[in-house]
């Protein structure tokens, strides 16, 4: 029980007047851990470079390139500094906007950025809403009708369904819908993102895993929130069945299903990569996948940065919903 | 963890049928990867300029390549390469993430902090952004693509790894070993490795898997292995580019990294659900709730118009029982109840746990579990027949008129939801108040049941409430409404002993403003004899006896209800002296013995009780259900020490 005493004590434990107050508390430690996460991505990045063995440069341009041409492209990059200099550089470049320079094309790796994200973006962002929006109706229905000692068949019907679908990789499910609806069918188009039918198919092959996995999890989660005691409570307020289920059950149940919906939108702007290969989506996906056959390491690099912020963001903005949605996580993790 | 059982365990697993098949299937590709390469090697290198992208015919089964070689004799012969990929990634991962994972304990304490800080970063990005970060380190190349899945792998299995540690470090005899001098080292060999292999290896087969979708991903990609060399994601790469053609050639390799993929999956899952072992992704598992409770819609047969000169009777209940599926057919729970409660009246009923009190108050309550059945031959609550189907209109008239006070406070509010607007909830959907009408009346009701400052209390969460405090908001949601009935359930067992008083005063002064009755469930006697007029008590899904709770103490006839107050600890009793408890045990209600339930444990019971079961018959004193009631018991005989108990 040390928990229930650490809940008692918490909002009456004195310290300084604005210390005490969890929310403060709370922001500070989340954004400390958030700069320390960046400092060690933005590390991370200007890291690759220098560990990948051989000359990147010499890499990039080919064996053909002159070895005037490798030293000037070195020397304009900055590759014959000491490594220090070279970071204090690096990082100063991105405070005032400048991610460095494509090795093949010349072109500000910032101007590249600008060009593709837009359409990582939508696709993300659509994906996740469609996701959402089957998931959370399927586990919630899934939930009620399932609830204990209730459809047995549904729930095994349910359980395997989302498993499969939850487990196939987002690229065999697009080669798959590419098949089906593009070849065979030919419905869809399955290529760029030039009309809204384009959206149709990298959208749902990227909702559909991970709105299986999110509404596994809402379904066992609401189980074990019908049977709780404040669902009891709510019944004895007599509420109709509508309230009890969406406003009381449905809340606690959003808690696990919002941390791990964390987890899968990470996962989500990572599948942006393959699906983006898959549907030939003109976005960060497509290019970072050139770019790294091309060794064009500059852009790879700001590419990867740009994931690992979005990652990064996504995980502070859960944090801080779930903080909302269930006041106790917050104080948990004094 | 001793080598027998838990290989009994890990058998039990191939015992679902799941287990089996994916057992079997996990078996066939790895004999597959052994001998696949050397039957067909020269199959699939046969290069056929004459037949290039065939679809399916009788010679290639799923058609061709752009060489014309066969499709199916390459997906076979790259089981191997495939496997050989997999495995040594998820190697690596193991090994990263164990080592990783111990360090913590092994290093100091500062160093041990940053490793556990950097498992924490590193896992909060997905596999694939790590494993194109090390990708592009390590190269492209099926190298640098095992080493890039491998240690993307890793912090996972750190953070796993580091769980189990901390979990097998805190056990007793770890903790003992390290006081007495045992190095960390050794403490590591010795006790924390042999605890942590059989999970590791579990989730390395679930991470097995894994690692040969993200292979797949990666040489799709085109970053993983470069031709010649053919793996099936390399296989399939090249298939899905003939996809107008030949669908077949992506379809094949596909289905197998898939089949492949899934079936180390669920197989190691299976296994894993057999032996009990956490899994990475059982980090969300369900929390604990306590059984459930919910209303059932019963539709009984009418039943005849109230007895006449009952105006006052509050709660009517006639022959109530509710029954539960088991095992092998329903299980009587609450087996017959018949009493009445009256305006203003405070009635109790105690009994062991496991006799129906609890039960026979939610089925009064119709807050009864859906699994139960509740049957009565009447339930009626102010004149309004229960047993009819729900409306809108009566779920109003229970929602304004009877109150429930439940026994755990801390659980029964939602934890998400402030204090003031769950009681207010109660307003707006039954009084048709507004939003902050409602909330005016909570901020009035929580004052009304003594909380301080109820305004601000009514901003806050549950978890800001002590237990008490909770318990009165409890109450005061109850008289949101205007009762003529609180049900209280335990209301003060889980409270501490400095609040249960305060607790049952405040019910006490509600039921006196408003000559409101009161139903109250409780185990302990004494608190019962003091809150109320009249007390049931219940043995086995019966009232045994019903008598005038002044009575209790000193003249209960039935031999269980002296038994009850017996072992209650009086005042004089040594604190030191060990509880009396009722010899014997309660009746299991799926096994009811013939005659009257109580006669196994009964001092009195004589050779009819066990034939026959004694109606609850009433006279002027109340009602009480034996062959022998009222006849002297010694007091040695009702009640012995807990040491006497096996
Ligand atoms: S009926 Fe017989 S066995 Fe039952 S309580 Fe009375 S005396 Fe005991």
């Amino acid at each position: 029980m040390a928990t229930t005493e650490a809940l008692r004590a918490a909002p009456t434990r004195t310290r300084g007047a604005w210390t005490a107050n969890p929310w403060v508390r709370f922001g500070a430690r989340r954004a400390g851990r958030l700069l320390v996460s960046l400092w060690v991505l933005v590390t991370a990045a200007f890291l690759m470079i220098h560990l990948i063995p051989g000359d990147p440069v010499r890499g990039a341009l080919g064996r053909t390139a002159s070895a005037e041409v490798v030293a000037a492209r070195r020397a304009s990059l900055g590759l014959d500094d000491p490594l220090w200099q070279q970071y204090l550089h690096y990082l100063k470049g991105l405070l005032t906007g400048d991610f460095g320079t494509s090795l093949i094309s010349q072109v500000p790796t910032s101007e590249i950025i600008s060009q593709r994200l837009p359409a990582t973006l939508w696709l993300a962002l659509l994906g996740f809403l469609l996701a959402v929006l089957i998931a959370v109706p399927a586990g919630v229905a899934a939930g009620v009708l399932t609830r204990r000692g209730h459809g047995r068949r549904t729930e095994l019907g349910f359980t395997t369904t989302s498993v499969v679908l939850g487990t196939i990789p987002d690229f065999m499910l697009g080669v798959a819908l590419v098949y089906v609806f593009g070849v065979q069918l030919d419905l869809l188009p399955v290529a760029g993102n030039s009309s809204a039918a384009a959206y149709v198919l990298p959208v749902a092959c990227l909702a559909i895993g991970p709105a299986a996995i999110l509404a596994r999890v809402i379904r066992v989660e609401m189980v074990a929130v019908l049977q709780a005691d404040f669902v009891r409570t709510a019944r004895a307020k007599r509420l109709p069945s509508a309230r009890v289920y969406l406003g009381h059950a449905l809340p606690n149940a959003l808690t696990a299903a919002l941390t791990l919906s964390g987890l899968l939108l990470t996962g989500m702007v990572a599948g942006t990569v393959l699906v983006e290969n898959v549907f030939a989506w003109p976005g960060l996906g497509s290019t970072i996948t050139s770019s790294i056959l091309n060794k064009d390491y500059p852009v790879v690099q700001a590419i990867i940065l740009m994931y690992g912020l979005g990652v990064l963001v996504i995980n502070s903005i859960v944090d801080v919903s779930l903080a909302l949605l269930d006041p106790r996580s917050m104080i948990l993790e004094d | 963890m001793t080598g027998t059982p838990s290989r009994r365990r890990h058998l039990s697993a191939l015992r679902t049928p799941l287990g089996v098949v994916t057992a079997l299937l996990a078996i066939t590709v790895l004999v597959l990867a052994v001998v696949a390469p050397i039957l067909w090697t020269d199959s699939a290198k046969a290069v056929d300029t004459d037949d290039i992208l065939a679809g399916p015919s009788a010679e290639h089964w799923a058609g061709t390549d752009n060489l014309g070689r066969d499709i199916v004799f390459r997906t076979l012969v790259a089981t191997r390469l495939s496997i050989e990929l997999a495995l040594s990634a998820t190697l690596i991962a193991v090994v990263v993430g164990l080592v990783l994972g111990v360090a913590p304990q092994l290093l100091g304490r500062r160093a041990g902090r940053l490793v556990t800080a950097s498992i924490n970063i590193a896992v909060a990005f997905p596999g694939l952004l790590l494993a194109l970060f090390f990708a592009v380190v390590f190269g492209i190349g099926a190298t640098g693509a095992v080493l890039a899945i491998g240690l993307a792998g890793a912090p996972s299995f750190a953070r796993l790894v580091q769980t189990m540690v901390a979990g097998v470090v805190s056990l007793d005899y770890v903790a003992a070993a390290r006081t007495a001098g045992v190095g960390r080292f050794r403490i590591l060999v010795r006790h924390v490795l042999p605890n942590v292999a059989e999970p590791l290896v579990v989730n390395a087969t679930i991470g097995a898997g894994g690692a040969l979708l993200a292979f797949a991903g990666l040489s799709f990609l085109g970053l993983g292995v470069q031709a010649p060399a053919y793996d099936w994601g390399r296989l399939l790469f090249d298939g899905v580019s003939a996809l107008y053609v030949n669908p077949g050639a992506a379809l094949v390799p596909g289905l197998a990294v898939l089949v492949t993929g899934l079936s180390f999956n669920l197989f190691g899952e299976s296994i894993a659900k057999a032996v009990g072992v956490p899994t990475q992704g059982t980090a969300l598992a369900p929390r604990t709730v306590v059984a459930p409770r919910r209303s059932t819609d019963h539709a009984g047969p009418a039943t005849e118009a109230p007895v006449g000169g009952t105006d006052d009777v509050v709660l009517d209940v006639r022959d109530l029982e509710v029954a539960f599926p088991g095992a092998d057919g329903p299980v009587q729970v609450v087996r017959g109840v018949t009493f009445a409660v009256r305006r203003g009246e405070a009635v109790g009923i105690v009994g062991e746990s496991g006799s129906g009190k609890s039960l026979t108050a939610l089925a009064v309550s119709q807050l009864v579990d859906d699994l139960g059945q509740v049957d009565a031959e009447r339930l009626r609550f102010l004149g309004e027949d229960l047993l009819t189907s729900d409306t809108a209109a009566r779920r109003k008239m229970l929602g304004t008129s009877m109150a429930m006070v439940f026994q755990d406070p801390m659980t029964s509010f939602n934890p998400t939801r402030r204090i003031g607007g769950q009681l207010a909830e109660v307003s707006r959907h039954h009084h048709g108040l507004d939003r902050k009408q409602a909330m005016a009346r909570a901020v009035d009701r929580l004052g009304a049941v003594r909380i301080p400052a109820p305004e601000r209390r009514a901003r806050q969460y549950p978890h800001e409430f002590s237990g008490g405090m909770r318990q009165r908001a409890m109450i005061g949601m109850g008289i949101m409404g205007s009762p003529s009935l609180i049900i209280a359930d335990e209301p003060t067992t889980a409270l501490d002993v400095t609040v249960q008083q305060q607790v049952l005063d405040l019910l006490a002064a509600i039921r006196r403003e408003d000559d409101v009755a009161l139903v109250l469930i409780s185990h302990d006697v004494t608190v019962v004899g003091e809150v109320c007029d009249r007390v049931l008590v219940m043995y086995a899904g019966r009232i045994v006896e019903d008598l005038p709770a002044a009575d209790l103490a000193t003249a209960g006839r039935h031999p269980y209800t002296q038994a009850l107050v017996a072992a209650v600890p009086s005042m004089d009793t040594a604190l030191d002296e060990p509880l009396a408890v009722i010899p014997g045990r309660p009746v299991d209600p799926a096994d009811v013995p013939p005659g009257c339930a109580y006669a196994a444990r009964c001092p009195l019971a004589t050779e009819r009780c066990r034939v026959e079961d004694p109606p609850l018959a009433g006279d002027e004193r109340g009602r009480v259900a034996c062959w022998h009631a009222g006849e002297p018991i010694e007091p040695m005989q009702l009640s012995t020490t807990r040491t006497d108990v096996p």
